[in-house]
């Protein structure tokens, strides 16, 4: 932790029911290697218990407090404030886009719960499945009935970013793209009709705003590419069995 | 409750083109459709004035006038730059969907801007000095 104090200005996004949506800035002394989720927690302890926002395990594992900080989509309990403005500045703290504010920062994350569940995206899986998994050259036999959690958190911090899914409510979105990915194509052939359509991996136009803001490392603008492949190789070939 | 301002919507496509908070691919992103609305009011100016030809030897003799005016010269150089940022970033996105430098798309658009560049350059110098 920093000696030195800063002072800063915290602007929350406030909106409660039928309420237009307004900003109400507290004005904060903070240590700078403090976290963003700290700053809007002592706004809450001790300034105005009416200020409603979403967190729980504080360590970037359950995906609850993501917001966007000065604009940008970050997940709070791991984004330093002195990383994201200065002594003196601002921090503004709205809720993610693209989904319905239920009150100030807490949005309802339901559609993309439902979405994760349509393409069977799973929270944990065997770890030979797992991408990002370096297996070691004494890694016991029989190593299917070993299983992690999935790399992504769901905290929809991709969602937000994406400039598509800010046009289209429909569009599945970069995680539940992901997540078909993950789930492979040859495994679940009904994932098919659900991804090669307009609002599924068509409607990507490669921003790459997921990736970017990812705090998860999941790189899904990378897996929708892989699905899109995946999708032209099982069109490919259907050709030549009709054939 | 009134939260519609914050749900996905045709009528916020003009968010596509605000800057604050992208990363480079979002540029790219902005760049693409800044490029194509570009090229697309282009087509429409270029029929119309096409259409001016048809009213005879002296229409047709004021529009060649009209096209060694300066000014007229810098919006064609503009029409070349947004072609040319418009076809390469088009080329990084079929490199990117084939998953060829995906990992590597930052590098590949300033690559292809730095060509993009240079080559309206050359483009500029030969146009202002033919």
């Amino acid at each position: 932790m920093s000696q030195n104090k800063w002072k800063i200005t915290l602007k929350i996004h406030r909106q409660k029911e039928a309420e237009a949506p307004h900003f109400d800035e507290f004005a904060l002394d903070v240590d700078p290697d403090e976290y963003v989720l700290d700053a809007v927690e002592r706004v809450w302890a001790f300034m105005d218990r009416t200020v409603c926002f979403r967190h729980a395990c504080h360590h970037s594992t359950c995906g609850a407090c993501g917001m966007r900080v000065n604009g940008v989509e970050k997940l709070t309990c791991i984004t330093y404030i002195r990383d994201v403005t200065q002594d003196g500045g601002t921090l503004k703290v709205e809720p993610l886009r693209n989904f319905p504010v239920i009150s100030d920062l807490a949005v309802d994350m339901g559609s993309l719960y439902s979405r994760l569940d349509t393409v069977g995206a799973r929270s944990v899986l065997p770890v030979t499945q797992a991408e990002a998994e370096k297996k070691p050259a004494d890694w016991p036999a029989g190593d299917e009935q070993y299983i992690r959690l999935a790399d992504c958190i769901e905290c929809g911090l991709c969602i937000s970013a994406c400039p598509s899914a800010a046009t289209s409510s429909d569009y599945l979105g970069p995680a539940v793209l992901a997540g078909a990915q993950a789930n492979g194509l040859k495994r679940n052939p009904e994932l098919l009709g659900l991804v090669d359509t307009e609002d599924g991996l068509w409607r990507c136009h490669s921003a790459f705003e997921c990736t970017a803001v990812c705090p998860s490392f999941v790189d899904p603008a990378r897996r929708i590419m892989d699905l899109r492949k995946q999708v032209f190789v099982e069109r490919f070939s259907r050709v030549f069995r009709r054939s | 409750m009134d939260n519609k301002h914050n749900l996905p919507s045709p009528a916020k496509f003009w968010t596509w083109f605000n800057p604050i908070g992208r990363q480079t691919g979002g540029w790219a992103f902005i760049l693409n459709r800044v490029t194509a609305l570009g090229l697309t009011f282009y087509l429409f100016l270029h029929l119309v004035m096409l259409g001016q030809l048809a009213q005879g030897p002296e229409a047709y003799d004021g529009f060649v006038a009209l096209m060694h005016n300066p000014i007229i010269i810098i919006g064609e150089l503009l029409v070349v730059a947004a072609g040319i940022l418009h076809g390469l970033n088009g080329v990084r996105i079929i490199l990117t969907t084939f998953g060829v430098s995906i990992t590597r798309q930052k590098q590949l658009f300033y690559a292809l801007m730095a060509v993009a560049v240079v080559a309206i350059l050359v483009f500029g110098i030969r146009m202002f000095t033919a």
